[in-house]
């Protein structure tokens, strides 16, 4: 059993102990532990079940690198799937749940797949493709469906909050080992600006368990030493519990900080997200240990060599009674020393290798240890737990020689450098035969902005497996003068590269090979894709979804690589690697989301009458950045009824509304008025100072890009009003064509669209209400539509234009924006005998359907040219050029088969759906309906008491009278006739009054 | 995540301050073009592995367009300068030339 030793454990406190449950069952730990190492203390060694298969899970590694160790963790607005039991600390009253079983973790129905597995090999989801529809929709699909998604989706809302910081550094150091200990204060001395970041809450990492010496000190010292020299130089930071998730272009380095996961609730962000400028970074992110692949290595109990070692040495708990060792290096020897060192039994070490001669061998055998060499696991015993090896020799087929009786198996492959943030951004690696790993090459590091290595990797992530070398890489690489730190470790003999045990194992042994422990990918998985033609790594990786799951491979990839490459007969380069990308180890969505939540997701623009609307019931629409009222509700009262009874007063008495969100650009100089005729397709240097014109915009391209009215305010300037969305994109292009084609001329331009506040008063009462409010001459004759006066009006500064967008008597007033309130509560007053009453975007978009005006975003979509909208007339003939004419001079362009404005009625009156098509007769090459056009405006008119749309028709225009089909939902076919697109008032008499 | 430097303000910009803008020093053909020479205008861009001239707007900055010489295999940024140029400067054409020989150099 695994269980909390008597004494040791450098990180735990025992005087402290904490309580937690898991599957609801009460446990202890101690303040220092992970969950992963207080559960082991708890003799709960199976923590889950895998994905495919449903096997028993157990923990595998002590870090990061961890593929089996995933629970729900917390309740409520903390609960988070897929934890990672060995990197969270564990906390009191933790409450944690193991994943992906049914009804239990001990009996799980799912299970079941495992007896089927030949049923469900590698590339199964892949071959469900090959079947007909049906099987897709009545067999897979609910298969795939029921057993799919990892853990729990949480149900409440994130009860955390979660932050962004930046920061800049000229040297970040990524992994706080000794490595990145040397080089951080080989940096650090040079008066750099340094941030040494570790995933971890320690600092040392391995060589801290390692028994390794530091200049005459235990590692453990030494560490703490250089800590407190590097905590004394104030142009260095340091940071635990700080993961370096990825290294992007330009030395953007994303940090994650896990701030209070260790203290949830405790009032601090969670987490913290830091984007950090770093203009070096160094990599000493250490390196995982690899399994070995023999038959029945995923039983809970079998464990990776450097974790048992961590488990003990770190917080005093033995995964087992007895633990063999089965491993191909020297390594792993270390962690039989140290079982042997903490009481335990070691009834075997099984070494891959035909001798074992260093001294580390020695040295396990002079304390009286059995070492068989030239021996592996033939299969491995049990099902929840281990309860025995069999031995076999590594050069045969598995023959059982032996059986030892033990409950724990430690194994190690031999150590692969962590190469992630190295290869992120391009840095490439080599394959070192010795070591049998991937290592970064030094020759080819990513670069930076001035071509120059963006990243250097040090120590272990550099392939250097020996701490003295360690620390000289990392201070030589840091720049360090003088003489790195020295250290004392053993001496290691070579590595025997393993990748299958016993080397001529047999499909049975194979099928229980375990590469990937999470998504259930076997040796015998890999060799099939390779049989069925896959040699790609990428492709063998997403048909087996070996690689794929939660821990990204960080164990199983060289392994599954390397049975690749046997099974396709080349070498292990040739093979390559699959991409390395960012994050290293998943981060939170929390973190990702930082404080843009909530009411600050997004910024919120407000007209100075935001506050009234929302007094008097708004129902918000957002419009960009901008919330508009898309009508006013009153008590108990519909949005459609609020709609149509606010169309009804404007088109009746008198309505308000609130216009501000309009984009509103100045464009002043000497050539303005050359500019703004390159601009618009109408004229508007012509345009006489005192009158507004409509105008449109096009792109490049021809295609109607804006519209709005545009004034001449005097002799050098004009006000070009935008759509609402449309400001901030004008006033860029305008810039964009200033700046970069026009660049001589003499033009200035600028955004005043929060500088006014643009009141729109339409209807039959217009006049009579500013006359009212009093101070400028607002009549018929003084006052004709299409121009502006400057004045005075109800004793607030106005420029009001007399446009009407809804077909009524129409003033739009712009005001200053500080007296925009004012100006509103003074209309709404002085209207109160005319029957005054704001009204929304929505009353709006009708009354302006309701008079054949397009919408931009509506009539439009980006592939419409004014031509299709009937437009001809707001396009100049007399010019010569303007953005967009050469566009529409294209023979697609110009052709009369285009799509073109017509108003449409439906016969029974009802609103057509919006977007419907209109068929034609006859079918496509994909044998769908051809079409001959489409709705893209609908409304029902109060005004008209019917369903009025406008669409885009093949000759239409010619087409007047004509009925056309629109198939809507459900078979049905809605029948509408090509009408004039004005509907209402056709001969303008209600605004021309 | 690119920093280049604004010309016109100096500021070294984050690529989150800038918006692009596609190739550099494309010749606009208005009215009277060809449809091949319009074709070319409206929609040939180069796509080189390699250098490459292109526009950016510091957007969230000083507001003004700028054009950058980029590796955009490796990222490494040659050079930026003013929008109201004809051509690459002639000292940042030669850096060009020193970083990359191959380079076909400004046509």
């Amino acid at each position: 059993m695994s269980t909390r030793l008597p004494k040791g454990g450098r990180l735990i406190d025992r005087t402290k102990p904490l309580s937690f449950s898991f599957n609801g069952k009460r446990m202890q730990g101690f303040e220092g532990d992970t969950l992963a190492s207080a559960l082991l203390g708890q003799n709960q060694m199976m923590v889950g079940r895998s994905f495919k298969y449903h096997r028993p899970r157990g923990l595998i590694a002590s870090g990061a690198e961890e593929p089996n160790g995933l629970v729900g963790l917390g309740q409520g607005g903390r609960f988070e799937p897929n934890q990672r039991l060995t990197t969270t600390e564990l906390f009191e009253g933790a409450v944690t749940a193991s994943q992906n079983h049914w009804p239990s973790l001990d009996f799980d129905l799912g299970a079941i797949n495992d007896r089927f597995a030949r049923f469900l090999p590698g590339g199964f989801y892949y071959k469900t493709f090959m079947f007909p529809r049906f099987a897709w929709k009545h067999v897979f699909e609910p298969f795939i469906r029921q057993s799919a998604g990892l853990g729990r989706v949480p149900q409440a809302r994130d009860e955390d909050r979660y932050e962004y910081a930046y920061a800049f550094a000229d040297l970040v150091i990524v992994g706080g080992g000794i490595a990145g200990l040397a080089a951080a204060l080989a940096a650090g001395r040079q008066g750099k600006r340094v941030w040494l970041i570790e995933q971890s809450a320690h600092w040392g990492g391995r060589a801290v368990v390692d028994g390794v010496q530091i200049e005459g000190l235990e590692a453990s010292d030494w560490v703490k030493e250089t800590v407190e020299t590097l905590e004394g130089m104030e142009n260095v930071t340091l940071r635990t519990r700080t993961m370096a998730s990825g290294l992007y272009d330009h030395g953007y380095l994303l940090m994650y900080e896990r701030v209070a996961d260790h203290r949830p609730g405790d009032g601090r962000p969670r987490h913290r997200l830091w984007r950090m400028r770093a203009g070096h970074v160094i990599t000493a992110t250490g390196a995982i240990e690899r399994p070995l692949s023999f038959a029945g290595n995923d039983i809970p109990g079998v464990m990776l060599a450097g974790a048992v070692r961590d488990y003990v040495v770190n917080w005093a708990v033995s995964p087992g009674d007895r633990t063999v060792i089965v491993t191909n290096n020297d390594d792993a020897y270390r962690t039989a020393l140290a079982l042997l060192d903490a009481g335990l039994v070691v009834p075997a070490i099984i070494d891959a290798r035909p001798a074992a001669t260093g001294a580390l061998p020695a040295e396990a055998r002079a304390r009286g240890l059995r070492v068989i060499e030239g021996y592996g696991i033939g299969h491995v015993k049990g099902s929840k737990r281990v309860t025995g090896v069999s031995l076999c020799v590594q050069a045969g087929e598995g023959a059982e020689l032996e059986t030892i009786a033990c409950d724990a198996v430690a194994m190690s492959g031999g150590w692969s450098p962590v190469v992630h943030l190295w290869s992120h951004c391009g840095g490439k690696l080599i394959w070192d035969e010795a070591q049998a790993m991937f290592r970064p090459d030094a020759k080819r590091p990513a670069t930076g902005a001035d071509g120059a290595a963006m990243v250097t990797a040090v120590g272990s992530a550099n392939g250097i497996l020996n701490a003295h070398e360690v620390l000289a890489d990392a201070h030589r690489a840091a720049g360090g003068k003088g003489t790195a730190p020295g250290a004392v470790c053993g001496e290691e003999s070579p590595m025997l590269p393993v990748w299958i045990m016993p080397q001529g194992a047999g499909p049975a042994l194979r099928m229980k090979m375990w590469l990937d422990p999470q998504n259930d990918v076997k040796v015998s998985d890999v060799q099939l894709a390779a049989r069925e033609g896959y040699e790609s790594v990428e492709h063998t990786k997403r048909y087996t979804t070996l690689g794929m799951a939660t821990d990204q491979g960080k164990i199983s990839n060289i392994n599954g690589l390397a049975v690749l490459s046997d099974a396709l007969n080349r070498g292990i380069p040739e093979t390559g690697t699959t991409t390395f990308r960012p994050p290293y180890t998943p981060i939170s969505m929390g973190a990702i989301a930082g404080e843009a939540r909530g009411g600050i997701f997004q910024p919120l623009r407000k007209t100075p009458m935001h506050d009234w609307h929302e007094t008097h019931g708004a129902h918000w629409e957002p419009v960009g950045q901008w919330r508009r009222p898309y009508c006013f509700l009153r008590h108990g009262e519909g949005i459609h009824d609020a709609v149509n009874r606010e169309i009804r007063n404007t088109r009746n008495a008198v309505g308000l509304l609130d216009a501000s969100t309009l984009g509103k650009i100045l464009v002043k100089g000497p050539d303005a008025g050359r500019f703004l005729d390159m601009l618009y397709t109408n004229m508007m240097s012509t345009l006489p100072v005192g009158k507004c014109r409509y105008g449109l915009m096009c792109n490049e391209n021809g295609f109607l890009s804006d519209d709005g009215v545009v004034v001449r305010l005097s002799e050098d300037s004009w006000l070009c009003h935008t759509t609402t969305g449309g400001a901030e994109r004008i006033h860029g292009w305008m810039e964009d064509w200033l700046q970069c084609e026009w660049w001589d001329w003499k033009v200035y331009t600028a955004n005043l669209t929060e500088e006014y506040a643009q009141v729109a008063i339409a209807g039959p009462n217009a006049r009579k209400l500013l006359e009212k409010l009093g101070g400028m001459d607002v009549s018929k004759e003084a006052f004709p539509a299409m121009e502006w006066r400057e004045g005075t009006l109800g004793g607030v500064r106005a420029r009001i234009y007399r446009i009407s967008f809804s077909g009524e008597l129409s003033y739009e007033v712009a005001v200053p924006a500080s007296e925009g309130r004012a100006f509103w509560d003074a209309l709404l007053a002085a209207g109160e005998e005319f029957g005054v009453m704001p009204y929304g975007t929505e009353a709006m978009h009708i009354m302006r359907a309701e008079k054949g005006f397009i919408m931009i975003g509506d009539e439009t979509d980006g592939t419409v040219i004014p031509q299709d909208l009937n437009l001809q007339w707001a396009i100049s003939k007399k010019k010569d050029d303007y953005l967009g004419k050469r566009a529409q001079e294209r023979s697609f362009m110009a052709s009369p088969e285009r799509w073109k404005l017509v108003g449409l009625e439906s016969l029974d009156g009802g609103v057509i759906p919006d977007g419907a098509y209109a068929v034609a007769e006859g079918h496509n090459a994909n044998g769908q309906r051809n079409t001959q056009g489409r709705v893209t405006s609908t409304y029902f008119s109060p005004t008209l008491g019917k369903g009025i749309a406008m669409g885009l028709v093949k000759h239409g225009p010619d087409r007047m009278g004509e009925v056309l089909d629109f198939p809507v939902d459900n078979g049905k076919v809605v029948k509408a006739r090509i009408v004039d697109p004005v509907f209402y008032d056709k001969e303008g008499e209600k605004q021309n009054v | 995540m690119l920093i280049l430097e604004c010309p016109c303000c100096g500021v070294k910009a984050e690529e989150t301050e800038l918006t692009p803008g596609g190739e550099a020093h494309l010749k606009r053909c208005g009215p009277g073009s060809t449809d091949d020479e319009f074709d070319g205008y409206m929609f040939a861009r180069a796509n080189p592995r390699g250098v490459h001239f292109e526009r950016w707007r510091h957007a969230y900055g000083c507001g003004k367009w700028f054009l950058a010489a980029r590796c955009t295999a490796t990222l490494e940024v040659f050079g930026t300068y003013p929008a109201q140029s004809k051509q690459p400067p002639a000292e940042l054409q030669a850096k060009i030339k020193a970083r990359r020989p191959g380079w076909e150099g400004w046509t």
